[in-house]
Order: C-alpha cells, then sequence, then structure tokens
C-alpha cells in the first residue's frame, strides 16, 4: 500500500496492464515525451518505448479514429483526450464506429477501446476546459462511461476499463487529480465497471454523486448528520453507463430519500435518468420528491465566475436538509 | 535571403491498358494469362451482380443500393495486387474487391437487404464492413495497419473510399497520421467524380486528388480508374513501398459513375446524358476484353461460357439470400456488449413481449 494522488494510481493502472499485456499501448497528444499534461502517463515511453507509446498529431477525430482500428487489428489501444472538450470532434468515430461495430458484425469484431480523459472544472484554464459532458456519451448504445471519484477507484477502474471487451469512455475527475491522496494497493487491482460503491452507510436519506462531486457531498453530508443526529448515506456512482440501477433503487427502499449531484447542467444529464429509474422501479418508497443539485443550464462560464456554477457544499447541505424536512 | 522555391511537386499518371485494349510494352506488369482471366471475370462478376441488384430493388427484394457499374476496374485491379494476409478498408462500391476477396455474394445480398448479418465476412477475407460514414473507415485503416506492423506481421492495409470523402476531416486526418506513422496502408480514392448531384469541380479546387497526398508527406498518383491493369500496377507498387517500411501512398482512380448515386437517387436532376456518354465509351470491360481477345486468351464461345456461370452464381446467391432464416428477433441486444448489462436485459423482456403475438417473457427462437 502506497498512498498515492488519483494521477499517480491512474499511472500505476497504465505501468502494470502495459505489463501486464503486450497488446496494450497509449496513444494521444503529448503522451510520450511529455508525460501528459498532468503527467498521467509519467515514465511509460522511458520504460516501454515508442511503438507502445505514440505522441499523435493533433486531431482527436484520428486519434480514436486509428485507435479503433488498433483495435480492431488485436490491440487494446488507450487513447488520451487532453480535455473531453475536445473529445466531441471525436464524437463521430466514437457513436458512428466504436459504439457499433460489435452490432454492425453481429459480434464478430468488438472494439476493445479506452478512451481517457480529464473533465470538469477547477483547474482554471481556458473555454472547454471545464464541462461535464458524460451524458453526452451515456446517451450512445454500446459505449460504457465510467468517472472515478478517488485514486484507488481510478487505478482499479481504469485497470479493468483496459481488459473490458467493449469501448469504455473513461472521465477523470481533474480537480481531484491531485487534491488528496488515498491507500492503493501494490498488487493489481480491478473493480466492476457498472457497480456503484457505498461510500458511507446511512438510513435516513441517500445521496448519488460521482466524480469531483463526492468531496463536496460527503462534507455536506458530515455537517448535516452532525447538526441533525441522522444518518445518510452515500452512493458513489463509478459507473454512469450502464447505470447500477440495483444499488439506486435499494437505496431508495431502504432510505425513502434521494438527492442527485451532478456537476453536469441540470437537464437531461444522469440525475434525471436516475430519477427515472426511482419512477420506474421504487415510486412508492419515496418519502419526498428526489431532488437534483446540479449545475445550471448554462454554457460553463470562464474560470473566473465558475466556481459559483459548480454544487459546492452549501447548495448540497441545503437540498439535503429539504428533502429531509419534506 | 533571396525569395526562392522550396520545394517543387509533380502529380504523375498512370494508364497501361488503353481504350482500344492496346497494352504499353513498357509499362506492361507482365500478368501471367490466368490474371487477366481472373480480373476480366471478376468484373464480369461484378458487373452482372450490380445490374441483378438494381432490379433486385425495384421489385422490392433488397433495399437501397449503390451500384458501381463502370467502375470494377478501381475496385478489382487493387483487389488482385492484395495478398492474402492484407486487410480490405471497403468504402461502398468496392463489391468487385469484396468478391476477389472471398466475401459470398449472398453476404452482400444480406447487407444490401437490410441484414447486419451482410457485414459478416469469413476471417480469411481480412475485410472490414462496408462504411456509412463516408471517410470515417480511413483513420481505422491507418489504425490497423499499424496494429499489424506493431505485432510484427508482413500485412498492409488497402482503404478505399471515394472523391466526396476527400473533403471529410476523416481523411486529412487519417493521411497525416498515416504519413507521420509510415503506416503500411494505401489509400484508393475511387474518384468517379460524382458525390450524388455534387460534381468534382465543385467537391475540391485541386486538380487531382493525388496531389493532397504531397501536403502530408507521400506520393501520389492518378491512374486510369478504367484500366485495370493500371490500377493494379499502382497498388501493387504502393503495398511493397509499405511492406518495405517506406510508408503509404495515395492512389486516385480516376474513374466515372454511370449510374445513380444510389436507387433511391435520380440524376437527371443534375447532369445530361450527353455528360454521361463518353465514360460508357471507356468501360473497363471493354478494353479488357478487347485485349484479353488479342491475346487469343478469349472469343465469344468463352463470352458464353462465363456470362452462364455468373448467372448460375448470381441466381444460387440470390436464393441462398431469400431462403435465409434470420435469427430471433431479439438478436440486436446480445450485440450491444459482450456481455449484457442487467437493464438490457430487461428490456429485451419488454421487447419481446412487445412482438405482435408473443407471450409475454417468453423468447422466440
Amino acid at each position: 500500500m502506497a498512498r498515492m494522488t488519483m494521477v499517480q494510481a491512474i499511472n500505476l493502472a497504465l505501468h502494470q496492464e502495459m505489463e501486464r499485456d503486450d497488446s496494450v499501448l497509449v496513444l494521444g497528444q503529448d503522451v510520450g515525451v511529455n508525460e501528459g499534461v498532468f503527467r498521467v502517463t509519467a515514465g511509460l515511453l522511458a520504460k516501454f518505448g515508442e511503438p507502445r507509446v505514440i505522441d499523435t498529431p493533433l486531431a482527436e477525430s484520428a486519434i480514436v479514429g486509428t485507435a479503433i482500428g488498433m483495435a480492431l487489428g488485436g490491440l487494446r489501444p488507450v487513447a488520451e483526450i487532453q480535455f473531453s472538450g475536445f473529445a466531441l470532434l471525436a464524437l463521430g468515430q466514437l457513436e458512428g464506429n466504436a459504439a457499433r461495430y460489435r452490432s454492425r458484425t453481429c459480434g464478430q469484431r468488438g472494439v476493445p477501446l479506452v478512451v481517457r480523459m480529464p473533465y470538469g472544472g477547477g483547474v482554471r484554464a481556458l473555454e472547454h476546459h471545464s464541462e461535464s459532458r458524460e451524458a453526452i456519451f451515456a446517451h450512445v448504445p454500446g459505449l460504457k462511461v465510467v468517472i472515478p471519484s478517488t485514486p484507488r477507484t481510478a487505478r482499479a477502474l481504469l485497470a479493468a476499463a483496459i481488459r473490458d471487451p467493449d469501448p469504455v469512455i473513461f472521465m477523470e475527475p481533474k480537480k481531484s487529480y491531485r487534491a488528496f491522496r488515498e491507500e492503493v494497493p501494490e498488487e493489481p487491482e480491478t473493480m466492476e465497471i457498472g457497480r456503484a460503491r457505498i461510500a458511507r452507510e446511512g438510513n435516513d436519506l441517500a445521496v448519488v454523486s460521482w466524480g469531483a462531486m463526492l468531496r463536496p457531498t460527503l462534507a455536506a453530508v458530515e455537517q448535516v448528520e452532525e447538526a441533525r443526529g441522522v444518518s445518510i448515506r452515500v452512493i458513489d456512482l463509478l459507473t454512469i453507463s450502464p447505470l447500477d440501477r440495483e444499488t439506486l433503487v435499494r437505496a431508495v427502499k431502504e432510505t425513502g430519500r434521494m438527492v442527485v449531484v451532478q456537476e453536469a447542467p441540470l437537464s437531461f444529464g444522469p440525475a434525471s435518468e436516475i430519477i427515472a429509474t426511482v419512477n420506474d422501479e421504487a415510486l412508492l418508497w419515496l418519502e419526498a420528491p428526489v431532488k437534483r443539485i446540479a449545475s445550471w443550464d448554462v454554457n460553463t462560464p470562464y474560470f473566473a465566475r465558475e466556481e459559483a456554477f459548480f454544487p459546492g457544499v452549501e447548495r448540497i447541505r441545503k437540498g439535503i436538509e429539504e428533502t429531509l424536512d419534506f | 535571403m533571396p525569395r526562392k522555391i522550396v520545394q517543387r511537386f509533380q502529380v504523375p499518371f498512370l494508364q497501361v491498358l488503353d481504350e482500344k485494349g492496346k497494352v504499353d510494352p513498357k509499362l506492361d506488369p507482365g500478368l501471367p494469362d490466368e490474371d487477366l482471366v481472373r480480373l476480366y471475370e471478376a468484373m464480369i462478376l461484378a458487373r452482372e451482380a450490380d445490374q441483378r441488384m438494381l432490379r433486385l430493388q425495384r421489385q422490392g427484394r433488397i433495399g437501397t443500393f449503390g451500384p458501381a457499374t463502370g467502375q470494377e476496374a478501381a475496385s478489382v485491379g487493387p483487389a488482385l495486387a492484395m495478398g492474402p494476409r492484407d486487410w480490405l478498408v471497403p468504402s461502398f462500391r468496392e463489391m468487385g474487391a469484396m468478391l476477389m476477396r472471398g466475401i459470398p455474394l449472398s453476404t452482400i445480398l444480406l447487407y444490401w437487404g437490410g441484414w447486419e448479418e451482410g457485414n459478416v465476412f469469413p476471417e480469411e477475407a481480412r475485410t472490414l464492413p462496408i462504411a456509412v460514414i463516408l471517410a470515417s473507415q480511413v483513420p481505422h485503416a491507418v489504425g490497423l495497419a499499424y496494429a499489424e506492423r506493431l505485432r510484427g506481421e508482413d500485412a498492409a492495409v488497402v482503404a478505399f473510399f471515394g472523391d466526396g470523402s476527400t473533403s471529410e476531416g476523416d481523411f486529412h486526418e487519417a493521411l497525416n497520421f498515416a504519413a507521420v506513422w509510415k503506416a503500411p496502408v494505401v489509400f484508393v480514392c475511387q474518384n468517379n467524380q460524382w458525390a450524388i448531384s455534387t460534381p468534382f469541380e465543385k467537391q475540391t479546387a485541386s486538380e487531382t486528388i493525388a496531389q493532397k497526398a504531397i501536403a502530408y508527406g507521400m506520393p501520389g498518383i492518378r491512374v486510369d480508374g478504367n484500366d485495370p491493369l493500371a490500377t493494379y500496377v499502382a497498388v501493387r507498387d504502393a503495398l511493397a513501398r509499405a511492406r518495405a517500411g517506406e510508408g503509404p501512398t495515395l492512389v486516385e482512380a480516376l474513374t466515372y459513375r454511370l449510374m445513380m448515386h444510389t436507387t433511391a437517387d435520380d440524376p437527371t436532376r443534375y447532369r445530361s446524358d450527353e455528360q454521361v456518354k463518353p465514360w460508357q465509351r471507356r468501360d473497363p470491360l471493354v478494353r479488357t476484353r478487347l485485349l484479353l481477345e488479342k491475346r487469343k486468351l478469349w472469343d465469344d464461345e468463352r463470352e458464353a461460357e462465363l456470362r452462364a456461370r455468373c448467372k448460375e452464381t448470381i441466381d444460387e446467391a440470390v436464393k441462398a439470400y431469400e431462403t435465409w432464416k434470420p435469427p430471433r428477433p431479439d438478436v440486436p441486444f446480445d450485440r450491444v456488449y459482450a456481455t449484457p448489462p442487467a437493464e438490457l436485459e430487461a428490456q429485451r423482456k419488454e421487447f419481446l413481449a412487445s412482438l405482435p403475438g408473443a407471450d409475454a417473457g417468453k423468447g422466440v427462437d
């Protein structure tokens, strides 16, 4: 066990998966010599050499498009898109090809591809560097969408994504890249994709959250628990698609109250899908409407004013209290 | 520092077999007789299948179909140049090449009949499915070529696309990546001069497609795309370069779309018969037959025998297609992921229950 940041933990997964399997390779802008703009790919070029660590030209569609070809040719590419805001240039390849190849060929050819991308706010960079667009990918049948929240979950889920036979969009909350450390086992570890994690046990209300929202959620939950003597369950979603409906429905049945915290804009996001699931399977167990605490339906403001637009501890705390008091 | 020219470029053109069936002796690849006959037979089968499929579409027996009549040489010449371990990455007018790779015509009929099963090819055909998002297949070819080289294979990749596709970003990005990586890939543009109603001169201000290669640092060559020997030679040479580690090549096969874009298209809305006529005289089948006759490899009797053989092959394929029994209706649920998630299994049950005559929760065999 070592205490690691998320960057170090993801890096550990890449090293171990490339050691374990010769067919794993990494490609993207600045991932080799520069070791990634966040240094996530540190040491890979030195250890594995150029054919398996590729500094590509600057073109997101071709990074994903050529990676699809590599996957069809028997490799397991891990493509890095430098920021998720640029990944939409590759959406044509993801929706049009990566997600469809298995269906298109009746199962003859799958695309075991991982597309890693840092997402979300918090690094004071330019426009297109702060968005949370997981819903766009999650809407596409054939893609899996994974968002880790901590170093250990990032490492274990990335290893699982690399071993997965289907394309996985792996969204890394860059605000959490170096914000805190966690014990990460030295031995290779995977987690099941499609399975949420109970980050905190509780019986009076359940909060669902993922990615960088987990930390303010936990802070708000602690405040409410302390102030009111209640116990609150925190579900760390980890996989957006396929959604772990079972864990969500069980939480409603056991607590009767649910709050969903998402960094993405309010409308048409995962929170809405979670509420639809509760509506379908646990409506009569609800003691209060399921509340969404999200960003607003505006284009993510530039970094000087972005912070106020993301859900913070205060908004989350209020939302939880309103739901408890309903 | 004086103003000076830092680079000059040339765009070569190649024709080996002219419209009268005459081969330029200096350029003759010296193919054995059986290969010349094979080229001709492959083109006749592709033409006959094309014409039959147009009728099948009009009769409602297949869906929308994109014919390749007049473009056969651009597809079979490259296919003849390919080795068995090479990959074919088609666009959608390469039936001639696909048949030469050993894909059954009945499978191709399934595709145009609206069944994904028409994309399931024999592994030894080493062929990816038809691409509908134009140019999106070109980066796949580059990645596939990279993978083959990384795994130490000697195989190269031949990727097809049309003149319209060369306006797509994926075309440019793919060529750029391939050249930087020196990927063992050959790009073949079937320039049939029409993207539905958009003529070549409205597609690009370049005089040729071939010259687009130069900007990416790879050779480009324009060939007479109605000359199967020229398309063969250009792709043979490009494959040799690819295998030698010298990187990709762009081959522009200048041809002409003699018929409609697809059966859903009416070309009389945007071009006249007068425009088409000169290209009918350049039919690749005519010149190839003239060559075979000159070499005493062909006569009316062999022609009749070949046409009868093609008809039989096509009849059998149509029969296989029309008697093909589709699998159970819920197979799409099996194919989204390697293992369907619980939600998809739940939806499968609802789907099956929604089918006319189906009992809730009971599968249909």
